[in-house]
């Protein structure tokens, strides 16, 4: 499904050069779950921000079903994002004047959906995360792990090809963390792509493939040993 | 993307903030409504121009003495260019000509019936109702025999009537002009206030002959006139008719060719005409000044907007990540402004309409909101956020959505 080859991103930090990616080969095939780990500062949340199609390469080619994802327009970036990208994020990224309900209709809003088929998906989507009776509660109500959950749903309402996790259980404890990995492991189970950027060892070993970044480089790509 | 669904989005973040929201379109609400006040204001004022101006008498050229001629002050007397004979040859030889009235006038002690009033006295022909636009309200006009004899009868406004025998009838009762008794025989329809706050009721008129022979003294002695009214058929020959009273005269007065007149001719639509456009240009100077406070809550908008933009930082990266083209945040915060801002502008019309209404009612002047304020308002008021929420809306749109999501 993802075919990146060569892949670099240079920053201007002031006069000097910052490599981020220094030149990152890769393949992820529909169905993965894949965990990107490393340091910070080595490359990973970079990486993410490409695959999301939030940034562009500097140089290399970056290709999502065969599209040229690296070449596309700024309107062609927002348009993939929507269709094929489902973004989870460490700190949530909930609009606080919003419901859960209205947070997970967004996205279906920018697609064009009408207000009953939002609606509808949407509650839909809640009960999948366990937030049923949750619907109405602006994100000041709701707990650390349900205001991820209701993110979940949101990164899933447009029914995308890829779920991008930026630290997703970095700002929950670790039994609110873990049922937050459950429902990743589910959603996967489903036949849903996942890449997660973590730098948190037992997060990363709930995926099945790991990927190490170090100075914008991979150091390692293993397999998770199959589990029961 | 639908755009009814933007401008929920941006009535959604107007409503979240409801204080700031209401204080950043007080400035529109100012603005529009000084604006729709001013400009109400001046047309009331330029309708009652009008009305005052044509209340004078339609159709008028207004003949006086020209002062400026004489180097200084010769007496009694003196300036008084005018005659019997200039209003009755222009009677004669002007054509197109519906009524020609001499007037002598002076202000004088009005006692009857125990009550007091000082008063302005017109000396006067019948035509002179014809000249002026005046009607009879009780009573009678004094006729021709009786003007030429001189007999010493009266017609009186509607205020002199008031002030002098309050509610019950005028007509037969005596008034003494200073020492003179006349007999009243007829009161005036009222005219109200003309447009430089005279009262044109507090009046009282009477015979030329008897004016002239008992009450102005040396002034207007033989057949000295102040004022000759002439009025024209119709408004076309008004131009036609001044010229030829203006020829007539010089001719009667022996002005030789290159030398001033010793009188000078007025026409009423002239007057008309040029009374309208001072108040016009008046009318556009305020709302001018008015609206550069339309500006100034412009400007306010457009503060509100940036400080909303860089508080919703993190939102905008959200709704790019999420799928949001830059022209999707660009119309969201586009129409919040103008959302703002247009509000304002219902507001403020509203305010400047009734602010018009109770102007008016204090002043007494005919309420003029013109039909055109409520377009003309919202239209303004609409181009003034597009204009100021373009440039925080287009920072918006050009956020890169990696930094916003982080921003904290």
């Amino acid at each position: 499904m993802i075919e990146i080859r060569d892949l670099t991103k240079v920053y201007l930090m002031g006069e000097e050069e910052v490599s981020a990616l220094a030149g990152v080969s890769l393949s992820i095939e529909r169905g993965e779950y894949v965990a990107v780990i490393g340091p910070s500062g080595s490359g990973k949340s970079t990486l993410m921000n490409i695959l999301g199609g939030l940034d562009r390469p500097t140089s290399g080619t970056y290709q999502f079903e065969g599209e040229d994802v690296g070449g596309f327009s700024d309107d062609e970036l927002a348009e993939f994002r929507r269709r094929r990208i489902g973004f989870v994020f460490q700190s949530f990224q909930l609009l606080p004047r919003l419901t859960a309900l209205q947070n997970v209709e967004l996205p279906m809003i920018y697609a064009g959906l009408d207000r009953a088929e939002r609606k509808a998906r949407a509650a839909e989507l809640l009960d999948r995360v366990g937030l049923g009776s949750r619907m109405g509660h602006r994100p000041t109500q709701l707990s650390g792990g349900q205001q991820q959950r209701v993110a979940i749903a949101r990164s899933l309402a447009n029914r995308p090809d890829l779920l991008l996790a930026d630290e997703p259980t970095g700002a929950l404890d670790t039994s609110t963390g873990e049922d937050v990995l459950k429902l990743f492991e589910e959603l996967n189970r489903d036949g849903l792509t996942l890449a997660i950027v973590t730098h948190d060892p037992d997060v990363a070993e709930q995926s099945r493939r790991q990927v190490a970044f170090r100075d914008g480089l991979i150091v390692a790509d293993k397999l998770n040993g199959v589990r029961a | 993307m639908r755009f009814h669904e933007l401008i929920r989005f941006a009535v959604g973040a107007i409503v979240a903030h409801p204080l700031r929201s209401a204080l950043t379109s007080l400035g529109v609400v100012i603005g529009v409504a000084a604006v729709v006040m001013m400009t109400a204001i001046g047309l009331g004022a330029q309708q009652r121009v009008t009305a005052s101006i044509s209340g004078l008498g339609s159709n008028l050229i207004v003949v006086m003495p020209n002062f400026q001629r004489g180097p200084v002050s010769q007496g009694a007397g003196f300036g008084l260019s005018l005659r019997d004979g200039d209003a009755e040859a222009i009677a004669k030889q002007v054509e197109n000509v519906e009524a020609v009235a001499p007037d002598v006038n002076t202000r004088a002690q009005l006692a009857a019936d125990g009550a007091n009033w000082n008063t302005r006295i017109d000396g006067v022909t019948p035509d002179y109702l014809v000249a002026r636009d005046l009607e009879i309200d009780k009573g009678r006009m004094f006729d021709e025999r009786e003007a030429r004899q001189g007999r010493k009868v009266a017609v009186v406004g509607a205020t002199v009537a008031r002030e002098l025998w309050g509610d019950s009838d005028p007509i037969g009762r005596r008034v003494r002009v200073r020492t003179v008794p006349f007999e009243v025989i007829g009161v005036l329809k009222t005219k109200g206030q003309s447009g430089f706050g005279q009262d044109q009721d507090d009046v009282m008129l009477a015979p030329l002959a008897a004016v002239r022979s008992r009450l102005t003294g040396r002034r207007f002695r033989g057949d000295a006139v102040q004022t000759i009214y002439v009025k024209a058929a119709d408004a076309d020959s008004l131009d036609r008719v001044q010229e030829d009273v203006t020829n007539l005269l010089r001719e009667r007065h022996k002005i030789r060719q290159g030398e001033d007149d010793d009188f000078a001719t007025q026409n009423m639509a002239s007057i008309l005409q040029t009374m309208q456009q001072a108040v016009a240009t008046f009318t556009v100077f305020l709302a001018a000044v008015a609206a550069v406070s339309l500006v100034v809550g412009g400007v306010g908008i457009m503060n509100i907007m940036l400080v909303s933009v860089t508080e919703r930082t993190r939102e905008i990266g959200l709704r790019m990540a999420i799928g949001a083209k830059r022209r999707d945040v660009l119309i969201q915060f586009a129409l919040e402004s103008v959302a703002l801002s247009m509000v304002g502008g219902l507001i403020g019309l509203t305010i400047g309409v009734l602010g018009a209404l109770a102007v008016a009612k204090l002043a007494g002047w005919p309420a003029a909101v013109p039909p055109w304020a409520a377009p003309l308002a919202l239209g303004f008021s609409m181009v003034v956020g597009l204009v100021f929420g373009a440039y925080p809306s287009w920072r918006a749109a050009r956020l890169d959505p990696i930094d916003a999501l982080r921003r904290e």
